[in-house]
């Protein structure tokens, strides 16, 4: 059985399932108990879980370290940021107190950090992509799903996580709507889904981008070019084994991300594959990201800065013609 | 601060209502820290202790009253200057020093050197190396003590250089306004590293500054060990009667330099030995106990001589400690292994 909500819908229903399953399941932060959070991300849980959801005072700090001791104390917190920009007001708190206590101290602190992501309106403040950061932290581990379907998938494997976990939502997924299984459906944490097979060309993408990834994808097929799409879903850790198995098989790859290219996750899966997979290249490997540019306010300046199916297309078409190469 | 200007000798200690034989081990354990503390330095600067530390030699009635007045099943954290702390928590002396050392024996395998150490088996949640950072832990355990209800206080330690922080200060906004069963513990021993805190803090109290929060606060003697227990014991009851926390700040002195070998030139002679001639913990503690007949002077040497030996063998246990196992150098990083999955 399964039902077409939307992505944050699958969030909620993710939730839902695991706080009936686990008492140990706390909600904090800010705006939450009645509007569910800035995004309605949580909408009807604070009422249905009187108790579990707390309205945290606007302090990021705090809330991280809350969440941090709760979690060292028996709760398995969900500390909601609203938007994961407001998590480097608690930088401290999640790269040097969460990340760091089962190395330290050998006990793990199971909190999901959970924040809205990616490029959309609001300007520069309200519009890093920092998971990038997060992924180079030890002991966090980062994951962005494409779909609703994964969205609760992940979201319950990140309850029942021991570490910490940067759950990232993408903000012009919100709304998406897609199929979600009932019940048990629980997508492991550091798998990545083959999105659409093909033998051409990899494409290796994450949040928004998968879907305009599969867009071209669609368009290429008209030519005859098969791309395979690789949804990433977990950005740490990587599943380079499912992206290297595709590269082997296709020669070519192209990294997608929303995110400045430079030091980019995108950067990272390539030269992981060119180190394992060099002699199975056909074409270099080809990275598509953002501007190195804060974002802007104005629709055309966002459009001009992050990248547009065009670009990932003509990315694509570099790898099959090498003399080609796109900047 | 008391006004010592008529005193020559160490000030009297507030011991009523406290079991004689507890305070012995008190001193006992005072004595300890020091001992160990102090025989840090050498340890540092012959290189057998990587790098440094900070000690709190001159500030074991903190640590010895607060923790005699918590339960078992209390949290606490601590911060850069942990090891009276710790001891006083009950982490073993053999342990904490092979930590020191980087041993494979030590608390952590050798992970956490002097900042990091924790006894998590005794709701301990460590030293830590960011100024402020501890009390958001103790935050923490004690939101989830309330939730859980699970009759557990939270105490988390902090000195007067975090009062100039914001963190400490969302800590102690929202455990008041949750009521939550924290004790924010301010050990104010007059310098953040090298600069005098009162040059650095606006207003002239930090108790106000803390009540403006909304929350009892409270200034003590922090080398009256009696006087620290009371007022955590009393903070302790408020907290577990659902009345939230409390803001305590102890007036103490650290003897020695921020950072091991470290001159201190930021103040004087006279203020250092006003504070050891007059306020020492051990000293006044000592001097009530021999009055009240609990303690005579053999059964002190004794006490000290079984100190001495204990640093002694703690020493030999981390020098014989092996180094760590380098294959663990990256080992329980997170409990998932990312090399299952690809990575090099």
């Amino acid at each position: 059985m399964s039902t077409r909500i939307t992505l944050s819908q699958a969030f909620q229903q993710g939730v839902r399932e695991e706080m009936e399953r686990d008492d140990a399941i706390f909600v904090l932060g800010t705006d939450m108990v009645e509007r569910g959070g800035h995004f309605a991300q949580l909408r009807g849980i604070g009422s249905e879980f009187p108790g579990r959801v707390r309205d945290a005072p606007i302090s990021e700090a705090a809330m991280v370290a809350a969440g941090v001791g709760a979690a060292l104390n028996g709760l398995r917190p969900i500390v909601d940021l609203n938007f994961i920009d407001f998590a480097l007001g608690a930088m401290d708190e999640i790269v040097n107190q969460a990340a760091k206590a089962r190395f330290m101290w050998g006990r793990g602190v199971p909190m999901v950090i959970r924040g809205t992501a990616g490029i959309a309106f609001y300007a520069a403040q309200h519009n890093n992509s920092l998971e990038a950061g997060f992924a180079h932290t030890p002991g966090l581990l980062v994951v962005m799903p494409s779909t609703p379907a994964d969205t609760k998938g992940l979201i319950k494997s990140a309850l029942r996580c021991d570490d910490p976990v940067v759950f990232l939502m993408h903000k012009s997924l919100t709304g998406l709507r897609g199929e979600v299984p009932e019940g048990e459906h629980v997508v492991p944490l550091g798998e990545a889904a083959i999105r659409r097979a093909g033998d051409d060309v990899t494409v290796v993408a994450y949040g928004a981008l998968v879907a305009r990834a599969e867009r071209v994808a669609e368009r290429l097929a008209t030519e005859g070019v098969a791309v395979e799409v690789i949804d990433l879903r977990t950005l740490f850790p990587l599943d380079l084994a499912t992206i290297e198995a595709s590269v082997r098989r296709t020669g070519r790859l192209v990294v997608a991300s929303e995110a400045p290219r430079h030091g980019g996750i995108g950067g990272e899966i390539a030269a992981a594959i060119q180190e394992s997979s060099f002699f199975y290249l056909d074409a270099p490997i080809q990275r598509v990201g953002a501007l190195h540019t804060p974002i802007s306010h104005s629709p055309p300046l966002i459009a001009a800065a992050i990248p547009s199916e065009e670009q990932l297309e003509r990315a694509i078409r570099a790898t099959l013609t090498p003399q080609e190469a796109v900047a | 601060m008391i006004d010592v200007s008529e005193a020559r000798e160490p000030l009297p200690v507030s011991l009523d209502g406290l079991d004689g034989q507890d305070l012995v081990e008190w001193l006992a354990t005072m004595q300890l820290i020091r001992d160990f503390e102090e025989a840090l330095d050498p340890l540092c600067l012959s290189g057998r202790i990587p790098g440094g530390v900070h000690v709190a030699v001159g500030q074991e009635a903190v640590a010895v009253g607060a923790m005699r007045a918590l339960e078992p099943g209390d949290v606490v954290t601590s911060s850069h200057r942990p090891h009276h702390h710790g001891l006083a928590r009950g982490v073993e002396p053999n342990a904490m020093m092979a930590e020191l050392f980087g041993r494979a024996d030590g608390t952590g395998g050798g992970r956490c050197g002097t900042m990091h150490i924790a006894a998590m088996d005794r709701h301990y949640y460590g030293g830590n190396g960011i100024v402020g950072a501890g009390l958001g832990l103790a935050l923490g355990a004690a939101l989830a003590a309330q939730v859980r209800g699970s009759g557990q206080v939270a105490l988390g330690f902090f000195g007067d250089g975090a009062v100039n922080i914001g963190r400490v200060w969302e800590a102690i906004n929202m455990a008041a306004a949750w009521k939550l069963p924290l004790i924010a513990f301010c050990e104010n021993n007059l310098y953040a590293v090298e600069t005098p805190t009162a040059s650095v803090t606006g207003g002239d109290s930090i108790v106000r500054r803390a009540e403006g929060f909304g929350l009892p606060a409270v200034q003590v003697d922090g080398q009256d060990a009696g006087a620290v227990h009371r007022v955590v014991r009393e903070a302790r009851e408020r907290a577990l009667a659902g009345e939230g926390p409390t803001f305590v700040e102890a007036l103490t002195y650290r003897y020695q330099g921020h950072n091991t070998g470290q001159v201190t030139s930021y103040r004087t002679d006279a203020e250092v030995e006003e504070w050891k001639q007059l306020r020492d913990p051990l000293v006044r503690l000592r001097v009530a106990l021999t009055a009240s007949g609990l303690l005579d002077d053999d059964a002190y040497d004794a006490l000290c001589a079984r100190s001495r030996e204990t640093v002694a063998a703690a020493t030999a246990f981390a020098d014989a400690s092996p180094w760590p196992d380098l294959a663990t150098a990256d080992a329980g990083v997170t409990e998932i292994d990312p090399k299952l999955r690809g990575n090099p």
